[in-house]
């Protein structure tokens, strides 16, 4: 009796105490960074604290390798196999949403008021992802480097012009001491093209597609400044400034730290190791080429997947992971701009440390790729017309027939949405 | 016409000495891949512009390989593979055998129609029914220990069932069983075999060498596959060595890693043909196929 009377205080209490676990409803989530030791260990420790700090959810991630994310999840799209969270790419998340993989984010946008631009993912009027850092592309260069050729630092308010940046880059080449004068990573012929050199193009006044529509690019990747723009960047090759596509890929990882080129384009996610090698780095933003000075924006961001039967739930994890104590953790651990200015003083980089420059550069630079569903076909479009040019190819007829390209592509889908 | 010996021996020397120069093209990679296993990333980078690149010398540590096992579960990865492909290079061998042996010694209505179309379907790439392919895997019914399943994407058996027969090993066996001398299948009739008998006890026996060719072709594209595990299995616990070279392809890619987990991938397909390397090379004697 005294024995059947424990095993039945045993029993409750037990049950009493798996409750809250047992009434979790669990929600799957889905993430780009399998293999980055860095970003796992602060994920798995937001999502565990975020599975401690109520009884209604409980987060489980998978990790997928980034480079074949995007297909595992357009695979498991088309089997109805989806997670609740879904981790995406900011400038492919219209095609997601457009193409039905995500709903809206339950959540009021004012919540993310202070975020950066670029870390917010809208389409068609509609907050739909919220990204946790932004990254950010500047001019890698040595103090030294530009006393010696006698260059003045650009700044922010005073960027260089495209004569300035030219002379920089004949000074260099004249000088002797480099290989080439600048690097710009043309072997990485994956979305680097689109997302670090498109901004060039928007600088000298064109841009892949015609944002005023997302209907055409007719006059924006052919018009007058997008052939300007063309010339100039075949000539960064026929002149021998740059390397071009054969480029060894070590090259942005060593070029520009044993001294192989003098400048080098490359995102604040180099930074750090950079400045370990490179004691008189300096980050300088992007030259103006006529129409401002432009860097692009937008990096991995948290979503809700189309088929969550639980959006509150996703929503609810979400919201925990946006607070400042983990933004700024992703900043310290893998380098990238935090994206509210509160975060960024809690970061050892960004509240006044070397890459407070990458937040102002992204906050005042800042351009976020066409928002369109299309975006995902003109990125490739533009890489290739980009390689062909730097190839030598023909500049008008090169971007002519990336227009034609672009436009049967969103004539082939009705124009994407695009009312 | 007599041969000047020492011609010959010339002739025999310049043979090599090409042979050999054309081997170390195809052994550079390997030695490249082993060396710079061993090698941190700032020395690897350094040296890939010099001969230094084929040879271990430096900073020399095993740091890569534990590095790449902090990455990712390499041995899960590994296990996987051998699990999927040894499986399916064992069912392939006995499923194509089978329809082999129906092929070529019996006869059915239909027979070479069906021969025709199994043989057509080498021209199929396998990207254009990959899409088809996995709306059916996906709703596809199983019966476990915990009941009826619909759907087969993340498990073992649907990176095995849909590979084990194919038209080029079929192809393979039907013709290395028509070159098997007739009247050892007919003196096994007339003794009183049955068709299982003489599938089992005669022609399989005499089959070593397409079986070793069959296994190792098989075994290449089980090892090598990506793209359809890429698309069928989303848990960690069941993906395959290709889908998890990925892991190493960050912004800042560790190549000295790269290496390591590469050379640790490479180890299992060495063993199988290292186990079959005689088998194999009597098989392009006999058969005329290499992989």
């Amino acid at each position: 009796m005294k024995l059947t009377k424990h095993l039945t205080g045993v029993v409750i209490a037990s049950t009493c105490l798996c409750a809250p676990a047992l009434a979790q409803t669990r929600l799957t989530m889905w993430y780009h960074g399998a293999g980055n030791e860095v970003e796992s260990r602060i994920l798995n420790q937001i999502i565990s604290d975020f599975n401690t700090s109520q009884s209604d959810w409980t987060v489980t991630i998978e990790s997928f390798p980034e480079k074949s994310y995007n297909d595992s999840v357009a695979a498991a799209a088309l089997a109805g196999n989806l997670p609740d969270i879904l981790d995406v790419d900011g400038p492919v998340m219209p095609n997601w949403a457009w193409a039905g993989y995500l709903q809206p984010l339950p959540i009021d946008e004012s919540e993310f008021a202070d975020f950066l631009p670029g870390t917010k993912g809208v389409w068609d009027g509609k907050l739909y992802s919220v990204g946790l850092w932004d990254a950010a592309v500047a001019l890698f260069a040595r103090q030294s480097t530009l006393d010696e050729l006698g260059l003045r630092k650009p700044t922010l308010d005073k960027p260089w012009s495209r004569e300035e940046f030219t002379a920089a880059l004949d000074a260099a080449k004249a000088s002797g001491k480099y290989e080439f004068a600048l690097d710009l990573g043309m072997n990485d012929q994956a979305e680097w093209y689109s997302y670090a050199f498109s901004p060039f193009l928007q600088s000298f006044g064109g841009d892949i597609v015609d944002r005023s529509t997302y209907k055409t690019a007719e006059g924006a990747l052919n018009g007058e400044a997008a052939q300007a723009f063309g010339k100039w960047w075949q000539s960064l090759f026929s002149g021998g400034y740059a390397p071009g596509t054969s480029e060894d890929p070590a090259d942005q990882q060593t070029g520009f730290i044993g001294g192989k080129f003098a400048f080098q384009w490359n995102g604040n996610w180099r930074a750090v190791a950079t400045m370990e090698a490179v004691d008189d780095v300096v980050f300088l933003p992007a030259p103006d080429f006529g129409a401002g000075n432009k860097i692009g924006a937008g990096s991995w961001q948290f979503g809700v997947s189309a088929k969550s039967k639980h959006p509150e739930g996703a929503a609810e994890f979400i919201k925990f992971a946006a607070q400042d104590k983990y933004l700024a953790a992703f900043s310290d651990g893998i380098g990238l701009i935090p994206p509210t200015p509160s975060a960024a003083q809690m970061t050892k980089n960004y509240s006044g440390g070397p890459l407070a420059v990458f937040f102002d550069l992204s906050k005042a630079q800042a351009l976020v790729r066409p928002v369109t569903p299309g975006y995902v076909v003109q990125a490739k479009v533009f890489t290739k017309a980009l390689a062909d040019i730097a190839n030598g190819a023909d500049v008008a007829d090169t971007l002519d027939a990336a227009v034609d390209e672009i436009d049967a592509d969103i004539e082939s889908n009705s124009g994407y949405g695009h009312r | 016409m007599a041969v000047n010996p020492d011609n010959y021996g010339l002739r025999l020397f310049v043979r090599y000495l090409v042979l050999c120069l054309i081997a170390l093209i195809f052994i550079f990679p390997l030695v490249f891949m082993i060396n710079s296993s061993f090698k941190p990333d700032s020395q690897l980078l350094a040296d890939t512009s010099s001969l230094r690149a084929f040879l271990p010398v430096g900073d020399i540590s095993l740091n890569n390989y534990f590095g790449a096992f902090r990455r990712a579960p390499v041995g899960l990865f590994v296990l996987n593979s051998v699990l999927v492909t040894g499986t399916t290079v064992l069912l392939s061998l006995l499923i194509c055998s089978l329809a082999a042996f129906s092929f070529a010694f019996l006869r059915w209505k239909g027979r070479d129609v069906l021969l025709s179309i199994v043989i057509a379907t080498l021209i199929i790439p396998f990207e254009t029914i990959a899409i088809p392919l996995l709306l059916l895997v996906s709703k596809l019914p199983w019966i476990g220990l915990d009941g009826l399943h619909w759907g087969w994407l993340n498990t073992y058996r649907v990176q095995i069932v849909p590979w084990i027969a194919d038209g080029l090993t079929i192809f393979l066996f039907v013709q290395y069983f028509k070159a098997l001398p007739g009247e050892l299948i007919e003196a096994s009739r007339v003794e009183g075999a049955n068709w299982w008998q003489v599938y089992y006890r005669v022609v399989m026996p005499l089959s070593g060498p397409v079986l070793a060719t069959a296994a190792i072709l098989k075994f290449l594209v089980m090892y090598n596959q990506y793209l359809w595990p890429l698309i069928v299995v989303q848990q960690e616990s069941y993906r395959p060595v290709m889908v998890g070279l990925g892991y190493f392809f960050q912004l800042n890619v560790a190549w000295g890693e790269v290496m390591a987990y590469l050379t640790l991938i490479t180890v299992p397909v060495l063993i199988f043909y290292l186990l079959l390397q005689r088998a194999f090379i009597a098989s392009i004697a006999s058969t005329g196929v290499k992989g």
